[in-house]
């Protein structure tokens, strides 16, 4: 079979890294793309990119119909699914098959048999595949349900059969706690995936999250490339994944890999798959699902095989037999990911929102980041909340592991909240470093919660200069003849200006001064002298008293955004003064001018909206709607029609709301 | 090759030349600071009123990092009283040029910390004399208004004369197409309510803001009306009924913001020239070692070109006839990039100096090149030889250059001027666009002691001629009373008191202030203003 026009069938970064291989590989790329992602880097990255609608996943990278017809209109005879979305959705799969066109992946009928946890299950033991002692059972019923609860023991699972990526999944303690959990973990189901099914499942305490990517060609041949641990998760989402994993052995990986291989034969599997185990202590472990998909974490697959997945996924839906071996495949050094997300991790992880006022991905040696956002882009809130993965490779672990911190560092978003700073604060723990972490290490490491950054006198110290810095440019950029040599001097002592910072509720008083060579800034009564040693397109050296400090920073009139190591600090500047009179609306509603009433709208009691008109004024022939200018309920009516007013007469109050 | 320094820096005259200068700095700031801790007394009072303190409206006002020049830091010192110790300079303003939206203005502020902003003695002249200095230099002017008006304790009649001119200069000012903007923070009653009333743009701060021709108490005694001055001139009024005020703040910041606004929409340097952008050398020499170069006491010569060297850029200059009229200096040099013509004095003026600096003075005026006079000038030579060779005639060319060509002039006293010497550098009555002087400049129609002498040989002259015994006790009072009173007048603070220049300068900053003063001068000069017969009336 031959093609030449790929589509992906998705966003960010997946659809980027997808295309960057097609493209490599000589093939044609279309996006898919809704009006939110218009100036997103896969859109620019594309031969041609078709619009499927406003922004909405339902309506455009969740439609099957849609994307079938824009591979259709663009001539793609691929498609390839990336994650997420439709990736692993058995009907989209069958209907690309039956549009005429490839769906890289395996046949729809592995798809759902390894969607339904239930199924997959069953079907994995008969493969003599371990797992995890559990109940999958078609009998649904609560009795049934608590009965195999209680032969399994406590603590226990519950979870959608449907389910994945940790949602409808909850762990119950206790027999008394279990019939509300089946309840609620069914309705949830239900309502996420349209099916109420449940398994139940002993919930393994200390275990570590190892999964093998395996890789089929539908001709038999079936091989792994080794494991992945992602083992450092939160509420089931992976936020650092690494290859190998450091408590792996040859032994075990051989008989892992081997027990990965039977798994997925036993679905004929084709195309690119991962098998997901929990291992415990002692190196016992059980099978947890396979994902019928290119996982988000394979570049660590990809960084210690040297294999590149996408293209090895395109060979086999051409038809190609696999071009290696299980013996061809060795693992080179160590590779370890780490996921950049937009979020708040000191705030329970709340996602973020807002603009990509700057944007830079880490290089290096070693070093590879796959983003799918660039500058003047938004984080909308339609779309998955991970912005790029930065992954780092070195000839040993604890190389990768500092090539990784400094590519977190390095890797730059300014404009909305990232995770960086636990990104990095995580790869420094001691349980990780020594490769200790298991699916616990979150919860024991931050029991409650991730700390939030208590900034310090010199961060508010260099934003204030920052600030005051842009405002002395935009002053000289607007003045005449002033020479470089006159900035910041006066030839008498000048009064101290006021910079009032707020930093998220926080408001800081700072008194600064400016000299030739920077600004003095005083916080809590301690002065920082902090200059600019170099400056240029956001990147800054200032010297803040003896410290030198490098940041990236996007300074707008009144925020300053910096980054420093792997610290997002945005400060905001609180100007003095009241605001302008004309900004202050008010629920006094008084005549403009002298004339005459034509019409009185307003009743006592009414609730009004902006702009809704009160009455109307007659004056020099013409009418003039009075109309509201806050929202509220009328108090009083002064006026009746016919009535005739003077300037700034009262005609109406409203309380406003 | 250019110009190289015999300066040692680690000699021990080095060292005492830069202790005795700073420890004069140190004296002039303290000086400057004594009003702002005297004013800063008054801001919890004032924060009380919702308002904020005079300095703090200043800082607010300006743009952060841009230059600021203050004028007339010491006016009204030792006028006030002869206790210099107890003397606040100041005259209860703060006045200077700096940066409002990228504009350069002249700025005063009603230091309303002290005695309520009331005008004392030397107020005017310092006033008036930044009025001018606005008009010469056609920057917009600001005026921050809270002010009690006339010390009515203190009233002189001349006063009220003079006083007049403040108004007549917002006139000309605004005919003149040079926007002026009053920010009422305060009360500006009597005559003082001209300042909103002739500006071109006011501003008005609620609560606060007043203005009235008669506050409550006058109107009461005037005419028998109880009003309150709310009712009378406070800004809601004038906002709303009689149309004075333009712009009305909800407080003091609110208000200077509206002015840094209006500043900003005048577009004020859109037709400016862009200036062709030149790369300019730092001197080679540091300007922080001026400190050391020049000795305090001005009977200690010294070589001119070896302060010159540590202003001008890359310390390179020509030197014009050098070895005519040598103590007359003539260089060419430039600062920030802009061409200047300097004189400066190794020695009195003779004939061959006076008649190379009126030559010098002359073809600066040709080129259009800004003239600096660094003045440390005893006089003019005197004596028979030199009367004879045409002193007189030669001084006088060089006066009438000096007061006839239309270049910026700007003025330093760096050590000595003395009598027409003074009159020849350029001095007060001659009008210089800017002139400051350094903190161990010594200024009068000659020294104290110059004085004394001559007066004891009068007297001398007297008792002999009366044929009567000379009263010792008599000569030796009189001429300590003599080199007293001169010595106390020649002092630059003391001068600076007077208005009779534009403050006094920490000589580090020489290189700063003459850039700051000529790219002001070059800026207005370049300015295309649109004037108007009447200016621009408030309706």
């Amino acid at each position: 079979m031959t093609f030449d026009t790929l589509l992906v069938a998705n966003r960010g970064e997946i659809a980027a890294r997808v295309m960057r291989t097609a493209r490599s590989l000589g093939l044609r790329t279309v996006a898919v793309f809704t009006t939110v992602d218009e100036r997103a880097p896969h859109v620019e990255l594309a031969d041609e990119a078709v619009w499927i609608g406003e922004g909405p996943i339902g309506d455009s990278y969740l439609n099957a119909e849609k994307i079938i017809a824009a591979a259709q209109k663009a001539g793609a005879e691929v498609i390839h699914p990336g994650y997420g979305f439709l990736s692993e959705n058995a009907d989209f799969a069958a209907a690309v098959e039956a549009a005429g066109l490839t769906f890289i992946g395996p046949d729809p009928e592995a798809i759902r048999l390894m969607g339904d946890k239930a199924v997959a299950k069953r079907l994995v033991i008969g493969a003599g595949v371990p797992c995890v002692p559990g109940y999958e059972g078609d009998d649904q019923s609560d009795a049934a349900l608590v009965a195999e609860a209680s032969k399994i023991g406590f603590p226990i699972m519950v979870k959608a059969a449907a389910g994945g990526g940790g949602r409808g999944m909850r762990v119950v303690q206790s027999a008394d706690a279990l019939s509300e959990a089946i309840a609620l973990a069914r309705s949830e189901a239900e309502n996420a995936f349209g099916s109420g099914e449940l398994i139940l499942e002993k919930a393994i305490g200390d275990a570590r999250h190892i999964e093998f990517q395996i890789f089929a060609d539908g001709y038999g041949n079936v091989i792994h490339l080794g494991e992945r641990e992602c083992s450092v998760q939160r509420r089931h989402q992976k936020v650092i994944e690494e290859a190998p994993s450091p408590a792996m052995t040859p032994e075990l990986r051989a008989i892992m890999g081997a027990v990965a291989i039977e798994a997925a034969r036993a679905v004929n599997y084709r195309g690119a798959g991962t098998v997901e185990f929990l291992l415990e202590p002692s190196g016992a472990f059980y099978f947890l699902e396979m994902n019928t998909r290119l996982q988000v974490e394979h570049p660590v697959t990809e960084m210690v095989t040297g294999i590149d997945l996408v293209a090895l996924q395109i060979a086999v839906a051409r038809g190609d037999a696999l071009p290696i071996s299980q013996e061809d495949v060795t693992m080179n050094g160590h590779a370890i990911e780490a996921r950049l997300y937009a979020e708040d991790p000191a705030n329970g992880y709340l996602p973020a929102t807002g603009p990509i006022d700057f944007w830079q991905a880490a290089t290096g040696p070693g070093v590879r980041v796959d983003s799918g956002i660039q500058h003047g882009q938004e984080v909308s809130p339609f779309y998955d909340a991970m912005l790029a993965k930065i992954i780092a490779h070195g000839p040993t672990r604890e190389t990768a592991r500092a090539r990784l911190i400094k590519a977190v560092h390095e890797t730059i978003l300014l404009g909305t909240v990232i995770n960086s700073r636990f990104l990095a604060d995580v790869l420094q723990q001691r349980d990780f470093i020594a490769g200790d972490a298991t699916t616990t290490f979150l919860d024991r490491t931050y029991p409650r919660g991730f700390p939030a950054y208590r900034v310090t006198a010199p961060d508010i110290a260099l934003a204030a200069a920052l600030l005051l810095d842009a405002d002395q440019a935009r002053a000289r950029a607007a003045a005449g003849y002033v020479s470089a040599e006159q900035l910041g001097w006066s030839s008498a002592a000048l009064p101290l200006f006021a910079v009032m910072l707020a930093y998220g509720d926080e408001e800081i008083q700072t008194r600064a001064l400016a000299r030739p060579d920077g600004w003095t800034v005083w916080v809590e009564g301690n002065a920082y002298d902090v200059s600019f040693i170099k400056r240029s397109s956001g990147k800054v050296r200032a010297r803040i008293n003896d410290n030198t400090v490098d940041a990236t920073v996007h300074i707008t009139r009144d925020t300053a955004q910096i980054a420093i190591g792997a610290e997002r600090l945005t400060f905001r500047r609180l100007r003095p003064g009241a605001l302008d009179a004309g900004t202050i609306a008010s629920g006094r509603v008084t005549a403009p001018m002298p004339g005459a009433l034509v019409e009185v709208a307003a009743r006592p009691g009414q609730s009004v909206s902006i702009g809704d008109c009160l009455a109307v004024l007659e004056a020099m022939k013409m009418q003039h709607q009075i109309t509201a200018a806050v929202a509220g309920v009328v108090t009083s009516v002064h006026v009746e029609v016919g009535q005739q007013l003077s300037a700034g007469d009262v005609m109406i109050e409203i309380d406003e709301t | 090759m250019g110009f190289v320094s015999k300066v040692v820096r680690d000699s021990d005259a080095f060292a005492k030349n830069r202790a005795d200068m700073l420890a004069l700095v140190d004296e002039m700031r303290a000086l400057e600071a004594r009003p702002v801790a005297l004013s800063e007394k008054r801001r919890e009072r004032m924060e009380a009123r919702g308002q904020i303190t005079p300095r703090d409206r200043l800082a607010q006002l300006l743009d952060p990092g841009m230059p600021f020049l203050q004028l007339h830091g010491l006016a009204g010192y030792c006028v006030d009283t002869d206790d210099p110790e107890q003397s606040v300079p100041g005259a209860s303003l703060v006045i200077g040029i700096g940066f409002i939206s990228g504009v350069r203005c002249m700025i005063i502020v009603d230091d309303a910390g002290i005695k309520a902003g009331a005008m004392v003695e030397m107020s005017a002249a310092a006033f008036l004399s930044a009025q001018d200095m606005a008009l010469k230099q056609n920057v917009p002017f600001v005026h921050l208004v809270e002010s009690a008006g006339a010390n009515l304790m203190e009233y002189k009649v001349e006063f009220w004369a003079n006083g007049g001119k403040l108004f007549r200069n917002l006139a000309r000012h605004s005919a003149a197409g040079l926007p002026n903007i009053a920010v009422l923070h305060g009360p500006s009653t009597a005559g003082g309510a001209y300042m909103p009333g002739l500006a071109d743009y006011v501003v008005g701060v609620k609560n606060n803001g007043m203005a009235a021709l008669a506050g409550a108490a006058l109107v009461h005694a005037a005419t028998g009306e109880k009003a309150n001055d709310r009712d009378l001139g406070g800004s809601e009024m004038h906002a709303t009924t009689s149309g004075l005020v333009d712009y009305l703040a909800e407080d003091d910041a609110h208000g200077i913001k509206m002015a840094r606004n209006v500043m900003a929409r005048l577009d004020w340097n859109k037709s400016l020239p862009v200036r062709r952008s030149k790369e300019v050398q730092p001197p080679k020499y540091d300007a922080d070692e001026i400190a050391g170069v020049v000795p305090t006491d001005y009977r200690v010569p010294y070589d001119v070109r070896e302060v010159v060297a540590r202003v001008v850029d890359g310390s390179d200059f020509e030197d014009f006839k050098p070895d005519y009229g040598s103590a007359t200096v003539c260089l060419q040099a430039a600062i920030n990039g802009i061409a200047v013509g300097i004189l400066g004095n190794n020695g009195p003026l003779d004939p061959a100096g006076a008649n190379k600096a009126a030559q010098f003075i002359q073809l600066c005026g040709q080129a259009d090149i800004p003239l600096i006079f660094l003045n440390n000038i005893t006089g003019f030579m005197v004596g028979t030889q030199y009367e004879q060779s045409g002193m007189i005639k030669h001084g006088a060319k060089m006066i009438q250059a000096v007061t006839s060509v239309d270049v910026p002039k700007i003025t330093l006293y760096v050590g000595a001027s003395f009598g027409a010497g003074n009159y020849g550098m350029c001095g007060y009555a001659y009008d210089p666009d800017f002139l400051f002087a350094w903190p161990n400049a010594a200024t009068g129609v000659m020294g104290g002691e110059q004085a004394a002498g001559t007066m004891e040989l009068v007297a001398r002259a007297g008792f002999k001629r009366k044929e009567i015994d000379p009263d010792e006790a008599k000569l030796a009072a009189q001429k300590a009373a003599i080199t007293a009173n001169f010595t106390r007048q020649e002092n630059a603070f003391y001068t600076s008191g007077r208005c009779i220049d534009h403050g006094v300068i920490d000589p580090r900053d020489t290189r700063r202030v003459l850039g700051f003063c000529l790219e002001t001068c070059l800026e207005g000069r370049s300015r295309t203003v649109k004037p108007s017969s009447y200016g621009v009336h408030r309706f």
